[in-house]
């Protein structure tokens, strides 16, 4: 089975985030495989172990990127690719990153690709779903559950909390939900092995991409933190005139309704 | 020998970070109420690889040297794990690698880096012989083709758990020989073949660390258990203490930060008089002195270590790395048992365990004071004194 994963660098959000200039400040940020892409990275190592084949791992993104990489060929992937677009993009949005990665992979013969279900510095979303559309497979977002026999397919979905079972077949994109495994963390022969796989790294040129043909769709127009938590409101007295001053300050004060 | 790079070495301490996060301090809390050996983290340890680090390829280790080594046991006492019970499965077998012949590696290190042989018992102390070791007086007496071993050894950790130990014993006579260092051998006695020969008295100590009392009542040992030389054990315990320095150093460096770490946290949330303790610089004081002294203690470890994987001599920066860094880990501690204020005392938050061990490092495997007298004498020419 030919088995690719999409991954991303992202920056750790349980760590202090703070913005400078319109960016988010990469100097004191943490760096780690998106949490997502663990999960699925994991669950491609399981199946490539159960059925055979190939793990390859991809991302698009800067130099950077090799250390996740590398970590990922250390939890047990096979091959690493990084799709570096330093110097030719500026600005890129999910279309941009979609269009690489679908790119890339349009003559590759994937039988699955195993994508995060969001990143979590984004959290669009997106890119899993709109590969596949540029592939024109079919894809399964926030999975929890993956079977594979043949090329049939079962595939349990998460859906806000309730489950909803889905048979498919491959070729396949599926998008990892929390809860789909336990992702492994690297052992120190797999570290040792991992220095001896291959990590290519290739740039547009390469894919016979020009700068215009993944030029983003969208613009950022503003990064801004979240406004610090207001002190609360204890309202008092009698119960029914709490009730009409929360009535009169949803109206007046939050006017939200 | 394989050296990694920055990147690398990085993965390798997140790898253990995130097995440790495995083994919360309650983990180690419980072991250390019920005095228990941690066998299951010491089974992660050994099932992920890392006690073999040291071990070359081609006897199934990862190949790797002492700058990584130093990296797996700092990060695990950095956690609030410790190492102690452990550690010595990664450098026992040194003295095999260096001195030992190709039969005897071919036999054992696959076994020892797969887990399959524990070898992590070294009896060298004796109770009338601890710092003075050429004074030894459990004997080896060659007859046939074995040795038949006497005598008695004392703080010999984690026999009990071990399958072979590094033994040290006389096998000739101090007043016949011409240096008091002669006539000392090195052997690898197989304790669970001579089991009913060993007599193994667990010792109770104020740490967990599963350290023993052995008697030896006509052990066996086969002449192929012989290591190198008869007579040369003295020098190959010697050439084996390096590593065992650099590491020990490095889980005072990990003990180090760890109490650093604790006591920023709580320095930063305990509010006293209305603002956070560490507002007083009082207490935040010893915190950054600490941090200070671990951070210098770190960079003489990272100069020993690389020089020993230079294959340079590096006992001077071994023993100061070893000194340092025990002396600020117990800062450290003390530091930490100081913002902590009395709940430093209560066992649930674990400063007092992690207290208690790190002082272990001041003492063994040699006392501060003889590292001290060694660069005295050895490392600055001042006279012996002993
Ligand atoms: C928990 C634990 C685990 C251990 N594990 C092992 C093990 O696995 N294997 C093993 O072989 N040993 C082990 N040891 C033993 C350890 O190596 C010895 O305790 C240590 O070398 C000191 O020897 P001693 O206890 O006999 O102290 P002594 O030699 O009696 O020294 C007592 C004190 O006198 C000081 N002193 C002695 N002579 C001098 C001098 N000339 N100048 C200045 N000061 C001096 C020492 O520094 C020390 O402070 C362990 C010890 C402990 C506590």
């Amino acid at each position: 089975m030919n088995i690719f994963v999409l991954m991303k660098r992202t920056f750790d959000t349980e760590e202090k985030i703070s913005i400078s200039g319109g960016k988010i400040n990469e100097d004191g940020a943490e760096f780690i495989i998106n949490p997502y892409d663990e999960y699925a990275i994991e669950e491609a190592i399981q199946v490539r172990d159960a059925q055979g084949g190939e793990v390859t791992v991809i991302t698009v993104g800067s130099e950077e990127a090799e250390k996740q990489l590398r970590t990922a060929l250390a939890m047990g992937a096979d091959k690493a690719v990084l799709i570096n677009t330093e110097d030719d993009l500026e600005y890129s949005d999910q279309f941009t990153t979609a269009k690489i990665l679908a790119e890339y992979l349009k003559d590759k013969d994937a039988d699955l690709i195993i994508g995060g279900n969001v990143a979590i510095d984004g959290g669009s979303g997106q890119v899993g779903p709109r590969v596949a559309e540029l592939l024109n497979i079919p894809y399964v977002t926030t999975i929890t559950n993956l079977e594979i026999n043949g090329s049939t397919v079962t595939v349990v979905r998460d859906v806000e909390g309730d489950s909803e079972v889905i048979e498919t077949s491959l070729p396949l994109l599926v998008t990892a939900q929390q809860g789909l495994n336990e992702p492994r963390y690297p052992s120190l022969p797999g570290i040792m092995k991992a220095k001896k796989k291959p990590l290519d790294e290739l740039e547009l040129d390469d894919l016979d991409l020009e700068e215009d043909d993944v030029e983003a769709k969208t613009k950022t127009i503003e990064i801004y933190l979240p406004a610090q938590k207001q002190a609360g409101k204890v309202l008092e007295g009698e119960l029914a005139d709490q009730v009409k001053e929360l009535v009169s300050l949803l109206h007046n004060e939050a006017k939200v309704v | 020998m394989a050296i990694s790079t920055k990147q690398e070495l990085e993965l390798i301490r997140e790898s253990v970070k995130a097995l440790c996060t495995k083994f919360p301090e309650a983990y180690w809390r419980e072991t250390d109420e019920k005095n228990a050996y941690p066998e299951e983290f010491i089974q992660a340890l050994t099932k992920e690889g890392w006690l073999s680090v040291l071990i070359p390829e081609e006897y199934g280790g990862a190949g790797l040297g002492m700058v990584e080594a130093c990296a797996i046991l700092e990060e695990i006492n950095r956690s609030g794990g410790n190492s102690g019970a452990g550690h010595a499965q990664m450098y026992t077998m040194g003295a095999v690698l260096r001195h030992g012949s190709e039969e005897q590696k071919r036999r054992y290190l696959p076994k020892v880096a797969s887990g399959e042989l524990r070898l992590q018992a070294f009896g060298i102390t004796e109770p009338t012989a601890g710092s003075d070791t050429t004074s030894i007086e459990t004997t080896a007496e060659l007859k046939g083709d074995r040795y038949i071993v006497n005598g008695q050894k004392i703080w010999t950790s984690r026999a009990e758990y071990s399958d072979l130990m590094l033994l040290l014993a006389r096998t000739t006579p101090k007043d016949q020989v011409n240096k008091k260092t002669d006539g000392l051998s090195l052997f690898l006695l197989d304790m669970k073949d001579q089991q009913h020969n060993i007599t193994i008295r667990p010792i109770d100590t104020m740490i967990n660390h599963a350290t023993t009392e052995v008697f030896f009542e006509n052990v066996e040992i086969p002449v192929e258990n012989l290591i190198g030389v008869e007579g040369k054990g003295f020098r190959y315990v010697l050439s084996g203490m390096n590593a065992e320095r650099i590491l020990i150093a490095s889980e005072s460096v990990g003990d180090g930060y760890y109490f650093v770490d604790k006591s920023v946290q709580y320095a930063n949330e305990r509010v006293v008089f209305n603002r956070p303790i560490g507002q007083n610089q009082g207490v935040q004081f010893p915190i950054a002195q600490s941090y200070m002294e671990i951070e210098a203690a770190r960079l003489m470890r990272d100069k020993a270590a690389e020089l020993f994987d230079a294959g340079e001599n590096c006992a001077a920066e071994a023993n100061m790395a070893k000194y340092l860094a025990s002396e600020a880990a117990w800062k450290a501690a003390n530091a930490a048992m100081s913002t902590y204020g009395g709940y430093g005392f209560a066992t649930e938050y674990n400063i007092e365990r992690k207290f208690r061990e790190a002082r272990l490092f001041i003492v063994a495997p040699i006392t501060n004071n003889l590292v001290v007298s060694y660069v005295g004498q050895h490392v600055l020419g001042l006279p012996r004194s002993f």
